[in-house]
């Protein structure tokens, strides 16, 4: 076997040890009898998982085991018990696998050595399928995440990768993908949730003199998100796969992925990702032998929130500043250099592939009436089981935070689970068991938002939220109108008086009908959404308000009065 | 306003501001990009990433490389946060103040950090040692809070672990 780039087989000698480049996968010459799949994205890799990858190929090595393969793969999910590996031969997950010492390797290769899960034995780990963590997951954008090699075009190919571009393609014209797209019911992941199958019909139908354009959003701004980061950095391929697709369907030529600063480990794997594909002519020109050509550029962003708005987003692609403009004309009718522009966010995009694949009676077959197939949040906050999870559409909240995300840690009280980011809302313990979807969130005061879904604890000043996210706003306004330059400003320093007490309920009023006038009369999605967490806590939480105003007191213990009403004490309050 | 997407590109023969060899770099770069008007933000993050911040002088020479007002490019560098006018600190520590990581603390992390090295997010310390940044989102919510120092993200973070491990950089 040549050392050039090619994976070393396990050998026995230690002249074979020495030929596994550093960050080279282990694996056997015959089918893996087990293997260990070591999660390299970012959450596991800051824990060190980069390091322990290494000893246990180390150690496997010294044993001699040959028929056992080691693998770096992308998010196996549960980020709060990192590092994670996996062995998927025996369903069993191992959590806290500590990166220094023997201790951490030693268990991970003993299990490898051992065959079937034992419970209780001391490198059991967890069962996956018994685990609620996981059980009530379905994984449909997440399907290879943690279990292919991010950074191999041949992990994806072996998965059924591109077999959906090759489909669509060769055997299927424009209209029936389309078609097929349209009858699955998918919807927009990046928060709105417009029909994707409209838009690709839109922009189809548009045309151009300089041709069409997509692009993938993957400007993953709301603060409390990771789904897209931890999709781009965990299987960028089939990210890849669904813009050639909507390509093809659309007949546009090039493609743009427009990725945060924020994350250089997508930025990476998502350009390796791209030479690979274009090596083996699944981008680039004439794919599959036909006369498809389609490149993709990848363009950073510079770190402005209101670039994931898809003028703004357009505006940035071009070199300018993230100013949005007025709609219409949409993108889809003028966008990128005024050319017709197809934008999907990262998620709907790694839906594609499985709906061309699959059909669209698959995808539809999951998830409620209107809102079909599946959703990645991101669960954070005051959770035990913080992590990337992926559930069918209508799933209540109760399931997600309880079940999947195993409640709150021990003596700490659930308050209200906040979707959306800073255009969503709070959702209070009372309406924990709706079913997540577009309408019944919408409904009750929030979004679906990209999937950012943050659970607070009693310790949880609500005013102190919604201050918090209209701090974000109001730094993120891109100052080009003014409701949401001067709104935002004001509306922060409003809720930065009730958070001191020393606001009054007329002040209250105010900021009502200021939050009012900001959505009716913002340019954008950015200021349109700015008032929504004034709202939802508002809804619920209008006794938190009342005694950081009435009573000077913040019932979470979380603000710090002004000295003044510290010293007078309780203060009558009341109306001015 | 002309729009300066339609612009000319810029000409690749202007001298770049001195002799550092890190001006063929970007040079490299515009010509990759085909001096595109539309390859400035591209242009800027190489540029950032070589010198470590925009002077004047590296706005202007990318303005006139790419055929764009020196105004667009200022108003450019300035609308994105990424972007710095000033020089950096030796070591740079990025505090994240999103959702997850502020309810877990991220504000005590930067009270701590303010207190013990006098210094507060967008600044550097006197000595130019420590550069103390905010950050929207790292994306990092499962380990909140989590900072980044000098391009390594650790999560969990406390107050004083955190005051200690900067004060020992």
């Amino acid at each position: 076997m040549s050392s050039t780039g090619a994976p070393a087989p396990n050998g026995s000698t230690e002249a074979s040890a020495r030929r596994r480049k550093q960050g080279e996968p282990l694996l056997p010459q015959g089918p893996a009898r087990a293997s260990a799949n070591v999660c390299q994205a970012a959450g596991c890799l800051s824990l060190g998982s980069d390091r322990l990858f290494e000893a246990i190929c180390e150690r496997v090595q010294a044993k001699e085991l040959k028929d056992v393969a080691v693998r770096r793969v992308g998010c196996l999910g549960l980020c709060a018990a990192g590092p994670l590996v996996a062995v998927p031969e025996q369903g069993r997950l191992f959590d806290y696998v500590a990166a220094e010492g023997p201790d951490g390797p030693a268990r991970v290769v003993a299990a490898l050595e051992s065959g079937p899960y034992e419970p209780g034995t001391p490198e059991g780990g967890r069962q996956v399928d018994q685990d609620p963590f996981f059980a009530h997951q379905v994984k449909v954008v997440l399907e290879r995440c943690g279990a292919i090699d991010p950074e191999s075009l041949e992990d994806y190919l072996a998965s059924g990768g591109y077999e959906a571009l090759v489909k669509a393609v060769t055997e299927m014209s424009r209209d029936e993908v389309i078609s097929e797209v349209v009858n699955s019911g998918l919807r927009g992941r990046g928060g709105a949730g417009y029909p994707t199958g409209l838009k690709w019909r839109t922009v189809a139908k548009s045309s151009g003199p300089d041709g069409k354009f997509v692009v993938c959003n993957a400007d993953e701004g709301d603060p409390g998100a990771f789904m897209d980061r931890s999709v781009l950095e965990s299987c960028p391929q089939q990210v890849l796969e669904g813009m050639a697709i909507a390509g093809y369907a659309v007949r546009a030529e090039r493609g743009f992925v427009y990725v945060r600063a924020e994350y250089p480990l997508a930025v990476k794997r998502l350009t390796s990702a791209i030479r690979q594909a274009e090596r083996e002519g699944y981008l680039g020109r004439e794919i599959a032998g036909t006369q498809f050509n389609f490149s993709v550029e990848v363009r950073i962003g510079a770190g402005a929130f209101v670039c994931g708005e898809e003028t703004a987003l357009i505006a940035s692609i071009q070199g300018g500043r993230g100013s949005p403009r007025p709609r219409p004309p949409y993108p889809a009718a003028a966008g990128l250099w005024g050319s017709p522009t197809l934008i999907n966010n990262v998620e709907t995009l790694a839906n594609i592939p499985s709906v061309i694949s699959r059909g669209s009676s698959w995808l539809s077959g999951t998830g409620t009436e209107h809102s079909k197939g599946t959703k990645v949040f991101a669960l954070a906050g005051a959770v035990v089981n913080t992590g990337l999870i992926e559930v069918p559409m209508g799933l209540s909240l109760r399931q997600i935070v309880f079940d999947i995300g195993g409640g709150l840690p021990s003596g700490r009280h659930f308050k209200a689970v906040q979707t959306g980011g800073p255009s969503g809302g709070c959702i209070p313990e009372e309406l924990l068991d709706m079913p997540v979807d577009y309408e019944t969130l919408s409904k009750a005061g929030s979004i679906m938002g990209s999937g950012g879904m943050i659970v607070m604890d009693d310790k949880t000043c609500m005013v102190d939220v919604a201050k918090f996210f209209m701090d974000f706003c109001r730094e993120e306004s891109c100052g080009k109108c003014l409701p949401c330059r001067a709104g935002t400003e004001e509306m922060y320093r409003l809720l930065d008086r009730i958070c001191r007490g020393e606001a009054t309920r007329s002040q209250l009023a105010q900021l009502e009908s200021l939050a009012q006038m900001v959505r009716a009369t913002s340019l954008c999605g950015l200021g349109q959404g700015a008032p929504n967490p004034i709202f939802s806590t508002l809804r619920y939480f209008r006794d938190e308000y009342l005694a950081h105003i009435d009573d000077h007191i913040c019932p979470a213990g979380v603000c710090e009065m002004a000295p003044e009403l510290v010293t007078t004490g309780h203060h009558a309050g009341g109306e001015k | 306003m002309a729009s300066t997407t339609l612009a000319a590109p810029g000409t690749a023969s202007r001298p770049a501001p001195n002799d550092d060899k890190r001006w063929r770099q970007v040079e490299v770069r515009m010509r990759r990009l085909g001096h595109r008007p539309d390859g400035l933000i591209e242009v800027l993050h190489t540029t950032q990433e070589l010198f470590g911040y925009l002077d004047d002088d590296a706005l202007l020479f990318v303005a006139e490389s790419l055929g764009v007002p020196p105004s667009k490019v200022y108003g450019v560098a300035t609308f994105y946060s990424h972007f710095s006018l000033k020089p950096q600190g030796l070591h740079t520590c990025v505090v994240c103040t999103g959702t997850a990581c502020y309810i877990n603390g991220a504000s005590a992390l930067l009270s701590a950090i303010d207190s013990a090295l006098g210094v507060k997010a967008g600044a550097t310390t006197p000595d130019g040692r420590v550069s103390v940044l905010k950050a929207r989102c790292l994306g990092a919510c499962s380990m909140a809070p989590a900072v980044v120092i000098d391009g390594e993200v650790r999560g969990k973070v406390q107050a004083q672990g955190l005051v200690s491990t900067l004060e020992a950089l």
